[in-house]
């Protein structure tokens, strides 16, 4: 692997004047022993299922269980708020994408199930304001990949460890730094602005009300969504991260490990020990198996 | 360090990469093992699992892998409406394996086709990875990544050196092996993870190696 950090990853692309998803691409055809065509287009499919996916769900899809749904559709279809159409467009579709997956729909998981709305997004969101082409948003697919496997090996992806700053945090990390790329940001500013949008989920917790992937989950993937693209504005403004990508990871790293057992993923504590949460737990957590004798 | 897939991927039926995919991979390695679509399925929920595999559709999951799916098969919800017609019965149970077992755990008491039955437990262990402990008495760790060849013999000696050398004949590289057995001279199993897949032709000579009653060829388990 030709690179273990971010800043080793941006001084990389900037050095043979290529984006960071295209160093990324090489690195994997290189570890994998695979062409680069190929490893194009399986992101390529990557990208066409997270596409289906925030499409089906914002023609309004209800979940499984039937606790939540059909809040992306409206999103989309409320007139004009106070945050600007383009943030509103993207909150939409993490809730639409998020809601696919609560329904058990076909997702990306990008890094995780739980937090697969954020990426498509922000990418589908900020390439059609840039005129994206799909190769530039393949690329960009890339770009968050890489700053996903830094964080998985600094750190973790995973909301039992972490929290649900190793999720969404992290999704919004790879977001941001996929936005800064489409909008045309040098290597160093997508690196900016992962570590702006990590520290503005530093703590978050893992609360799942009644053990679903729901609440507040779907929301905070509308929020990480919003995030990710204050940060990549911010880099694209040339505010540096005074804290370095780097050592924000490392930080998650060790904020998820002094979260309590009770907020990563156990649902013991925080929104899933609420009156209400108790509540909803009641009323979803399993009682009788289901079999085909039911039927 | 994690591959770019491991991280945008896998493409899979929501909505936990750990009580969905990982289920769809332990219900597709309860099929590896039995050797096909089963006929009766005992599916016994342990911990997060037990607790939560209603919200996670971790029942539908496990079955959609009896039945051969894949985790981004879109017919994952509807799997236990189309069990009958594959000719599987499934009953569940809600089970507590004690403290030491792994939360996301199921007890598959599979019913092959020629009327066998094998014990397969098996752990969802994050981002769809999953860990087989156990298949009948016999302590193991699976992890269904590689191809992988399971055996089931008298043990007694030569018996693994037979194996091992007539898979070296076959140019198949042993990426790991582990032996267990109930007791000494009883049955034993050993399960050896390959670089390659070993050809049918090399699996019907390990089939008749003196002492061997039971020899199976799994290939990897899909992740998508």
């Amino acid at each position: 692997m030709p690179y273990t950090n971010l800043a080793e990853l941006a001084s990389a692309a900037a050095a043979r004047g290529l984006t960071i998803g295209a160093v990324v691409r090489e690195g994997e055809a290189a570890e994998t022993e695979t062409p680069e065509p190929e490893i194009n287009a399986r992101m390529a499919r990557n990208l066409e299922v997270m596409r289906e996916a925030a499409a089906r769900g914002l023609a309004g899809i209800r979940s499984r269980s039937g606790l939540t749904g059909t809040d992306a559709k409206k999103m989309a279809e409320a007139g004009p708020g106070v945050a600007g159409e383009l943030l509103d467009t993207a909150i939409a579709r993490a809730l639409a994408v998020s809601e696919v997956n609560a329904a058990m729909g076909r997702i990306v998981a990008a890094p995780t199930a739980g937090s697969a709305g954020v990426l498509p997004a922000v990418i589908l969101t900020v390439g059609e304001r840039v005129g994206a082409t799909d190769e530039q948003l393949i690329e960009a697919l890339f770009t968050a990949g890489g700053v996903g496997q830094v964080i998985a090996a600094k750190a973790t992806l995973a909301g039992a460890e972490g929290g649900c700053q190793a999720e969404c945090g992290s999704a919004a990390a790879m977001a941001a730094a996929a936005a800064v790329q489409l909008a045309g940001g040098t290597p160093e500013q997508c690196v900016d602005a992962a570590a702006i949008a990590l520290k503005g989920s530093l703590g978050l917790v893992c609360d799942p009300v009644a053990g679903l992937v729901e609440v507040p989950c779907i929301k905070r993937n509308g929020l990480s969504a919003a995030a990710a693209l204050a940060a990549a504005d911010m880099a694209l403004a040339g505010i540096r991260s005074v804290i370095p990508a780097d050592e924000v990871i490392v930080a998650m790293g060790e904020v998820g490990r002094a979260l309590p057992a009770s907020l990563r993923e156990t649902s013991q504590g925080g929104l899933a020990t609420t009156p209400t949460g108790k509540r909803l737990a009641s009323r979803f957590l399993s009682s009788a198996p289901r079999t085909t004798d039911d039927k | 360090m994690a591959g770019v897939f491991d991280i945008i991927g896998p493409v899979m039926t929501g909505p936990s990469s750990s009580h969905t995919a990982g289920a769809v991979r332990l219900g597709l390695a309860g099929r590896a093992i039995v050797g096909g679509t089963p006929t009766r399925a005992r599916l016994g929920l342990h911990g997060s699992f037990a607790q939560t595999y209603r919200g996670h559709g971790t029942d539908l999951a496990l079955v959609a892998g009896l039945l051969g799916m894949k985790p981004d098969d879109e017919r994952v919800p509807v799997a236990l409406d189309l069990a009958p017609g594959a000719g599987l019965e499934v009953a569940f149970e809600l089970i507590d394996l004690g403290p030491e077992a792994h939360p996301n755990t199921v007890r598959m008491l599979l019913t092959a086709r020629d009327g066998r039955e094998v014990l397969v437990v098996g752990s969802s262990i994050g981002g769809g990875r999953i860990v087989v402990t156990r298949i009948d008495r016999f302590v193991v760790d699976f992890s269904g990544e590689y191809n992988a060849v399971i055996l089931a013999y008298l043990d007694r000696p030569g018996v693994v050196a037979a194996v091992t050398s007539l898979i070296a004949a076959d140019r198949v590289n042993i990426a790991a092996m582990r032996v267990s057995r109930e007791a000494r001279h009883s049955r034993a199993l050993t399960i050896m993870e390959l670089d390659q897949p070993i050809r049918p032709e090399t699996m019907a000579t390990l089939a008749r190696v003196a002492g061997v009653d039971m020899a199976l060829s799994v290939p990897p388990i899909a992740l998508s």
